[in-house]
């Protein structure tokens, strides 16, 4: 096999990659720092392609509907966390679990009855969707590039929001030990909303990324969401560097094998999720005894 | 839930969590919950109608709904069948063979379903034909599939009003052969339909002395396609076929523009949808070219008034599917209302050997296999002047004298003996 063909493939399998790490991040979050098993991901990522779709429909700016995808959705994650997951705190982990997967059906029937079944064009802004030329016979588009950066850059945000500010501080002190953190005068309460909000936006955010390369209708979400919990098991579920390094695994190992037997490429996330379980129980990076 | 409130409850395993989340995302894979139509009582004549309306042909199904809904409505227009209104009973197959088979198997046991149409994909067509067959009921099948008229499937009660591959890959791989450079690569979608799409094309491009530098195989329901391209480029092909449909089209047709393939390689879609090209916008199937069996800007009076009326129903101009879905549906009932009653053999008299014209030019029913003779249409993208405007019908391969069909030796049936296998007494 060409050298410069592998080459390429690892380029595809990075960018492939960055996508599971955008949409696994959000769910991560949130299942890391509340043990809420948000089901409506998929449903908010899809929310936020059709936010974006429809701001560059009105405004004609890409850069418009970068902002304004997450905002509405985390917005969203806001109402959705005060109102119907906070309820539930206290009770067995499959309340909002159930709760989530009954609203990603609303969702999904609301969008039908709203915008109908069919696709909505959405492509890059033009300055993104020249293909740039590699290596003489290949082409890689600068969407991609964009990409792969842009996901870096919010890894690095989040890491350094979580790990380096105050604000941080006190989420990662709500995870160890919400009691003590609250004897310090802290509301815990409004941390977790606030928590839910930003893996709400996270999702709106991957929706309107990933809308210019992938279609844009109702059901977009659910495929993608079994991807994402892939993602998640395999990373260690709420682990933030598990995810991103089990993203752009996956990313790879699928894009390698559809160069050696493309039948396989679907099913290989699973497979490696398997040995991944087996070997691991809890992910690469998860912490044990966090689900028990 | 954060961990530390649990409390009261009871901790929860590892077990059950994934037991639990696993249920969830099994069922979450399977689709959102869907309203049909359920039947009434009695007195109307019922035509059965199975469509994979969720999953990746979602929005072409809702195109043959809303045809075969428009052939339905202009019949009972006319005083319907024998005098009785007709009711279309539309079932969700979700694309999968045995759903569309406990669908079909439903509407004849318990809605009562006389005559069925529908189905999007050729093992779901297979299978609710299996169910007409035992159940002897007449089933107008209307999308692509080859073995529906081959030997083994056919019979008196089966009719097959859409091209199949075999009719559409000779017209279009005819048409690029004599157009374009030699070197044919194949991304094919991973069954029945993309194989025989693909096996046609390699076909009817041995004429032209092609060279066959590649096929790359897909599952169906692919999201991202990048990594399917570097194989493709560095295989250096003239054309690129894309063998697949539906939001398989549209993604992979998205993705090798931005991947730069068009400015290296011709796009061919053998079945070129105008519901995937409106999904996907302008530039992305910019210069791409494919085969159809109609497009709403035909110029003859029998495509405009069928356009019209669609049009005035549902806010939009019909794709090639709902096409198949009108004009099969008006043969069936016309059919039955030539004959003058709801039988195998009688319709079977009225109906092959005829030529008719329901929307998009001549067609005729071969009598040997129940299958429709038609033209293929070959169709560029281009910018739209108005709304829905996308393609330009650049050239017409003519279907006449059986030219795209096999012969009936080759479906394994007689020449001039009309198709008789499995008639119930």
């Amino acid at each position: 096999m060409d050298l410069s063909v592998i080459v390429m493939q690892l380029f595809t399998g990075l960018s492939l990659g960055m996508l599971y790490v955008l949409l696994a991040l959000g769910l991560s979050i949130i299942f890391g720092l509340l043990t809420v098993v948000n089901f409506a991901h998929g449903a908010m990522y899809m929310w936020g392609a059709f936010i974006g779709v429809f701001t560059v429909t009105w405004t004609g700016s890409f850069w418009l509907a970068l902002i304004m995808a997450p905002l509405g959705v985390g917005m969203y994650g806001l109402i959705v966390e005060r109102w119907l997951i906070r309820p539930l705190y206290g009770r067995d982990i499959n309340y909002p679990l159930l709760l989530t997967f009954g609203l990603q059906l609303i969702m999904i029937e609301v969008t039908r009855i709203f915008f109908g079944t069919s696709d909505h064009p959405f492509n890059a802004p033009d300055i993104l969707s020249m293909p740039l030329e590699v290596m003489g016979i290949f082409y890689f588009p600068a969407y991609r590039v964009f990409l792969i950066i842009f996901t870096g850059v919010i890894c690095a945000v989040l890491w350094y929001f979580l790990e380096r500010t105050n604000l941080g501080l006190v989420i990662r002190a709500g995870t160890r030990d919400p009691l003590m953190v609250r004897a310090l005068g802290i509301d815990m309460n409004r941390i977790w909303w606030l928590v839910f909000g930003i893996g709400s936006a996270l999702a709106g955010l991957a929706g309107i990324l990933a809308a210019p390369i992938r279609s844009v209708y109702p059901e977009m979400g659910v495929a993608m969401l079994v991807e994402c919990f892939v993602v998640t098991v395999i990373g260690g579920m709420g682990s933030l560097p598990g995810a991103i390094v089990a993203g752009i695994l996956l990313g790879l190992v699928s894009s390698l094998t559809t160069l050696i037997y493309p039948q396989m490429a679907d099913i290989v996330i699973f497979l490696v999720m398997a040995v991944v379980l087996l070997v691991r129980p809890s992910g690469l990076f998860g912490k044990a005894g966090l689900l028990e | 839930m954060p961990k530390h409130q649990k409390g009261k409850g009871k901790g929860v395993s590892r077990r059950s969590f994934f037991k639990t989340t696993g249920v969830a995302a099994g069922a979450a894979a399977l689709g959102g919950f869907h309203f049909t139509r359920t039947a009434q009582a009695s007195k109307p004549l019922k035509l059965g109608c199975p469509l994979p309306l969720t999953g990746p042909y979602g929005t072409e199904a809702l195109d043959q709904k809303a045809g075969a809904q428009l052939a339905v409505d202009q019949i009972n227009a006319k005083g319907g069948v024998l005098g009785r209104k007709v009711e279309l009973v539309v079932r969700d197959t979700k694309l999968k063979a045995d759903e569309a088979s406990r669908r079909a198997k439903e509407l004849i046991e318990s809605v009562g379903v006389e005559l069925m149409t529908g189905c999007l994909s050729a093992s779901n067509q297979l299978a609710v034909n299996e169910q007409c067959k035992l159940a002897g009921i007449p089933y107008m099948s209307i999308s692509q599939a080859n073995e529906i008229t081959e030997r083994g499937d056919a019979s008196v009660y089966t009719w097959h009003e859409a091209l199949n591959p075999h009719q559409t890959t000779q017209a279009v791989g005819g048409w690029v052969g004599k157009n374009f450079g030699k070197r044919w690569y194949f991304l094919t979608s991973d069954y029945a339909f993309g194989w025989q799409l693909t096996d046609g094309l390699r076909r009817a491009g041995k004429a032209y002395g092609i060279m066959d530098v590649g096929e790359t195989k897909h599952p169906l329901g692919t999201s991202d396609f990048s990594s399917y391209f570097p194989r493709i480029m560095a295989a250096k092909p003239d054309v690129l076929f894309l063998d697949n449909f539906g939001k398989d089209q549209l993604n992979s047709v998205k993705q090798a523009t931005s991947f730069g393939m068009k400015k290296k390689m011709q796009l061919i879609c053998p079945v070129l949808l105008a519901s995937a090209r409106l999904g996907a916008g302008t530039k992305a199937y910019e210069g791409v070219k494919g085969g159809t069996s109609f497009y709403w800007q035909q110029d003859i009076p029998t495509a405009q008034a069928f356009t019209k009326a669609f049009w005035d129903k549902n806010g939009r101009p019909p794709i090639d599917y709902a096409g198949y879905a009108y004009g099969g549906v008006l043969e069936l009932l016309g059919g039955v209302n030539r004959a003058g009653k709801l039988a195998a053999l009688p319709l079977a008299k009225a109906l092959e050997g005829r030529k008719y014209d329901n929307y998009k030019g001549p067609q005729w029913w071969r009598p040997c296999d129940h299958q429709s003779q038609q033209d293929v249409f070959i169709l560029e993208s281009k910018p739209p002047k108005k709304k829905y405007d996308v393609f330009k019908i650049i050239d017409t391969v003519s279907g006449a004298n059986e030219a795209l069909m096999r012969t009936c030796v080759e479906v394994g049936a007689v020449k001039g003996k009309p198709m008789r296998v499995g008639l119930k007494k």
